[in-house]
């Protein structure tokens, strides 16, 4: 063995990619989960088609996992890849166009055969490899031979022993980037727990990979990302859906109030509802509902009933519930439906990211029916967001949308863990005074009492008729209308008098503000942080709040001389946004099912500021 | 103060006019509701109505319960979230043949397949009232309504076998009609665990007036009704006749026959009978074919877990394992790293 030169590197952008059944995923976790705990900042973009399992090494089945490692603080994936690992001629088909020149390029020859090739559409005998060479560093590594070999003496069949390769690729990127293989070699005997034996190969397998590396002397150096200068503290890595639900679990701890949850599996929420299902033992009540409809109508009972109740879902299950959203509107009952946007319109495009249910969420209901609207930025964020998805929910007595994509459902990060104290407070009362309740009463907030069935004296009916204030007795005549109508809509505005003073990072005035709310967070910030370091007077403002919108964000946007919206769709937060301020702003849209390039908000910025610094 | 003893009819009334046309029959519904609830030992504010959308769904607005009017065809799922919130609670669920059988089926059907615990009352006028006379998903073929000028060329849908087919725990029958047998069955169902389906036949006398005129006709309701006891021949016409099995021919089927004395021929209603078979040919009687009586009271009654018994069973068996969840368990758990000394204290301070 040599003992090679560690090269140190900022950072690495790695993809994974094969057959959705060929592991990616998972290998592409193990990664993050290694590199998380070895200490660099992490950021990840799982990518996978959305049929469980298209036909075997065609383009329809490629599977993808991208990981950015960083002894630096980073918020995207990153734009470009540094190294593609390719297991075969459909997966290197489909993603060689995002590689760096002169990026590395693993491929697993074995599976560069003339049957492969017809499937990803090369002709059979052709040689796609020698042309990329002139571009790229393409290695070429017979892997699933070399499984086969590492595994001969084992009694697995010829099937489990072939599916072990994606930990021979794991291994050689261990090795090559210089990581312990312990956390990996951890999970899977508690993986496997039950099958030793298969715990067993994968180790094994691991490992060759990793001395496979060692061996072949191919490379001059091997990589090294340092330790990320991270805030002290306890971590977790954690996808957003997996935050989200904590989050509502965290809520109910909170406001000392069982959590019920009325959903129906869904692409990319569905996820919500298996984490919650493990926390029983917390008081969650998970109910798999026959459909979109009645999983909101469960939790609206739910409500009714006194619990805290949200239930999940995407766009098309958003139609779905409308009605009933509009029903929890009108009968001013909290509960918090999530929005996971997925790539629309109809059934769209299931597994990919898009921000375009914003107008649906806010506007996707008959008659006059305003809704707070809250949004996550980042994996770890979906906690804070569903916390205060609930606090207005209840302190309101409204129903509220929370709202996240796939690219943070999937995506994961590491997470400083919070100080339980330093969690939020949320006031939540249930009125039990005969004497003085009315339905319809209002508070300050206008928020009107919540007395749950079973508290004597308190009956009343609620329903979706209009209805008189105070008595909420069912009157229809237009003044009543009127004053109802004026009234929910004041209640959602005065969700904004509760809010703290907007944050901006960067610069509190100058040329441009870029105003950003959802997952183009991360694309925002590093772009901003490249403009003010290159000496633009630029600030970021991204928002929790989408309705109401917090109070100060006229007079914040009319500081600067250009507000730039950059959305993952053709413009809907930029509408709703210039009709509140008469600001004018430059809109950025991009509905490529990708998060934006940094390279290009950044290019876009600087020709709206017009290159003065 | 046992409040409960001390409950009557007037306690259930709500303020304010009741608003279904006059003649209706939800009327007489409404109030056979309203006497038997105070005789049940349970606290008026125990009790919760839910409704959804229809003539029949304005229910919840004349009680003085706890009530949720809700959306067409929706009532189930509202119903079935606040029994899983508060078990406690006495959930009762007020329907029609249109809410129930075409906009709201497919609820109709989870609800009874879950076993909710809930009380759940159908009325069936076999017309769509609330938009003025249209035909149902219980109007018979051939049926002239505004948007069926030759004929509705529907085939109809009987409740109770829909009921039976969903795997329903308790299935009867009544009529508005007849408040003293109603009142019976809203007892019963009132004692069942889980969810108890009852069918009232209501007269709607703007649409669908004497829909079920041959139940009630001084001429024809001996013969047109066949009143079910448990443990008893299936007796009817003042007992001048009786239902028998006949198995003689390819598939087992009902058959009319005289009843001279001799009960042990005749079919004897078991509504606790583990098989459905009979139930649903007890329930088809007179629906499908005209030429039989039908049989009104329970037709099935059988005992099964309900949803929220053993959603709570599952919630206290995994307490008991785990021990009862803390924020700090939630959040510093799985795969968790320490950077720097400092450590974020999990305590609350």
């Amino acid at each position: 063995m040599t003992t090679l030169n560690k090269e140190k590197l900022d950072s690495v952008t790695i993809r994974f990619v094969g057959d959705s059944g060929d592991g990616m995923q998972l290998t592409g976790n193990q990664f993050t989960s290694t590199s998380a705990m070895f200490g660099n900042d992490i950021s990840t973009y799982p990518n996978f088609p959305a049929e469980i399992r298209a036909p075997q090494g065609t383009l329809a089945g490629v599977s993808g996992f991208q990981i950015r490692i960083s002894s630096n603080q980073i918020h995207t994936p990153g734009d470009e890849l540094d190294v593609l690992v390719a297991m075969n001629p459909a997966a290197l088909k489909t993603n060689i166009a995002d590689l760096k020149q002169n990026g590395f390029v693993f491929v697993n020859q074995d599976d560069f055969n003339p049957t492969n090739l017809a499937k990803a559409g090369y002709d059979k005998d052709a040689d796609i490899l020698t042309p990329l060479k002139a571009k790229y560093r393409v290695v070429e590594v017979p892997l699933s031979a070399m499984t086969v070999e590492t595994l001969k003496d084992t009694n697995l069949t010829a099937k489990d022993k072939e599916r072990c390769k994606n930990m021979f690729a794991l291994g050689l990127m261990y090795f090559i980037y210089n990581r312990p293989s312990d956390v990996t070699e951890e999970w899977l005997r508690t993986k496997f727990k039950k099958k030793p034996e298969l715990a067993d190969a994968n180790i094994k397998v691991l490992k060759a990979g990793y001395n496979f590396g060692d061996t072949i002397e191919i490379f001059q150096s091997t990589f090294e990302v340092p330790k990320a200068q991270i805030k002290p503290g306890t971590y977790r890595n954690i996808t957003g859906n997996e935050s989200t639900a904590l989050g509502f679990v965290a809520a109910s701890k909170i406001m000392n109030k069982d959590l019920f949850i009325g959903s129906y599996p869904i692409t990319p929420a569905t996820e919500i509802l298996q984490e919650l299902a493990k926390y029983k033992h917390f008081g969650v009540k998970t109910f798999q509902a026959e459909d979109e409809i009645a999983g909101i109508g469960s939790a609206l009972g739910a409500s009714f009933a006194g619990l805290l109740a949200i239930t999940t879902t995407s766009g098309p299950g958003i139609a779905l519930k409308s009605e009933f959203m509009n029903l929890a509107m009108i009968t001013e009952l909290p509960i918090v439906i999530c929005d996971i946007q997925r790539g629309g319109p109809s059934t769209g495009l299931p597994t990919k990211t898009e921000q375009t249910d914003l107008l649906q969420v806010m506007f996707g209901r008959n008659g006059e029916s305003p809704m707070p609207i809250v949004a996550a930025r980042s994996p770890s964020d979906c906690f804070a967001a569903a916390i205060e998805a609930c606090r207005i929910a209840v302190e309101h007595m409204t129903p509220v949308v929370f709202l996240s994509d796939t690219q943070i459902a999937i995506g994961s990060e590491p997470w400083l863990l919070p100080n339980l104290d330093a969690l939020p407070k949320i006031k939540v009362e249930h009125h039990t005074d005969a004497s003085t309740f009315q339905p319809y009463a209002r508070n300050e907030l206008l928020a009107r009492p919540w007395a749950k069935p079973g508290t004597p004296g308190c009956e009343h009916t609620l329903g979706g008729l209009e209805k008189e204030n105070i008595t909420g007795k069912v009157n229809l005549s237009s003044g009543v209308h009127e004053e109802m109508t004026r009234i929910r809509a004041k209640k959602v505005e005065n969700v904004a008098r509760q809010l703290p003073a907007t944050e901006i990072f960067g610069e509190k005035s100058g040329d441009l503000l870029i105003l950003g709310w959802g997952s183009t967070y991360g694309s925002i910030r590093t772009t901003t942080e490249k403009l003010l370091s290159s000496g633009y007077k630029v600030g970021q403002v991204h928002l929790r709040h989408l309705n109401p919108m917090p109070n100060d964000l006229g007079a914040i946007a009319a500081k600067y001389k250009h507000v730039m919206i950059p959305e993952l769709n053709s413009g809907q937060f930029n509408m709703l946004f210039r009709a509140k301020f008469l600001i004018d702003t430059k809109a950025v849209n991009q509905i490529n099912t990708k998060p934006f390039n940094v390279s290009d908000l950044t290019r876009i910025a600087e020709e709206i500021i017009g290159g003065k610094r | 103060m046992n409040a409960t003893q001390q409950l009557t009819k007037k306690d259930f009334i709500a303020e304010g006019d009741v608003k279904w046309c006059p003649g209706c029959g939800d009327y007489s519904i409404l109030s056979s509701v309203q006497t038997v609830l105070p005789t049940l030992g349970i606290p008026k504010e125990e009790f919760v109505f839910i409704s959804g959308i229809g003539c029949s769904s304005r229910f919840p607005y004349y009680m003085a319960t706890y009530g949720f009017h809700t959306i067409h065809g929706r009532a189930p799922t509202v119903a079935s979230g606040v029994k899983m919130a508060n078990p406690k609670l006495s959930v009762w669920m007020v329907t029609g043949d249109g809410d129930g059988l075409s906009i709201g089926a497919n609820h109709t059907m989870h609800m009874l397949r879950r076993n909710m615990d809930l009380k759940v009352m159908l009325f069936n006028n076999r017309i769509y009232g609330l938009t003025k006379g249209q035909y149902s998903p219980t109007s018979e073929q051939g049926k002239v309504t505004k948007t069926s000028l030759m004929g509705s060329i529907d085939a109809p849908l009987n409740p109770v076998s829909y009921a039976i087919a969903s795997g329903a725990t308790f299935v009867a029958r009544t009529s508005a009609a007849n408040p003293k047998h109603m009142q019976e069955v809203l007892n019963a169902a009132a004692a069942h665990k889980g969810t108890a389906f009852i069918e009232i036949f209501q007269n709607c006398n703007i649409f669908n007036d004497g829909a079920f005129a041959k139940y009630l006709n001084k001429e024809t309701k001996d013969s047109e009704n066949l009143v079910l006891e448990a443990g008893k021949p299936l007796l009817f016409n003042q007992d001048t006749l009786g239902i028998v099995l006949d198995t003689s021919g390819p598939s087992p089927e009902l058959k009319v026959e005289e009843y001279k004395g001799d009960s042990s021929r005749f079919i004897t209603h078991n509504p606790n009978a583990d098989s459905t078979t009979m139930a649903y040919l007890i329930g088809q009687l007179g629906i499908e074919d005209p030429s039989f009586p039908t049989a009104m009271g329970i037709i099935r009654q059988v005992s099964r877990p309900t949803y929220d018994e053993v959603l709570y069973a599952q919630e206290n068996e995994a307490k008991a394992k785990k021990g009862e969840g803390s924020l700090k368990e939630l959040l510093y758990s799985g795969e968790i790293w320490t950077v720097g000394a400092e450590k974020n204290s999990p305590e609350p301070v």
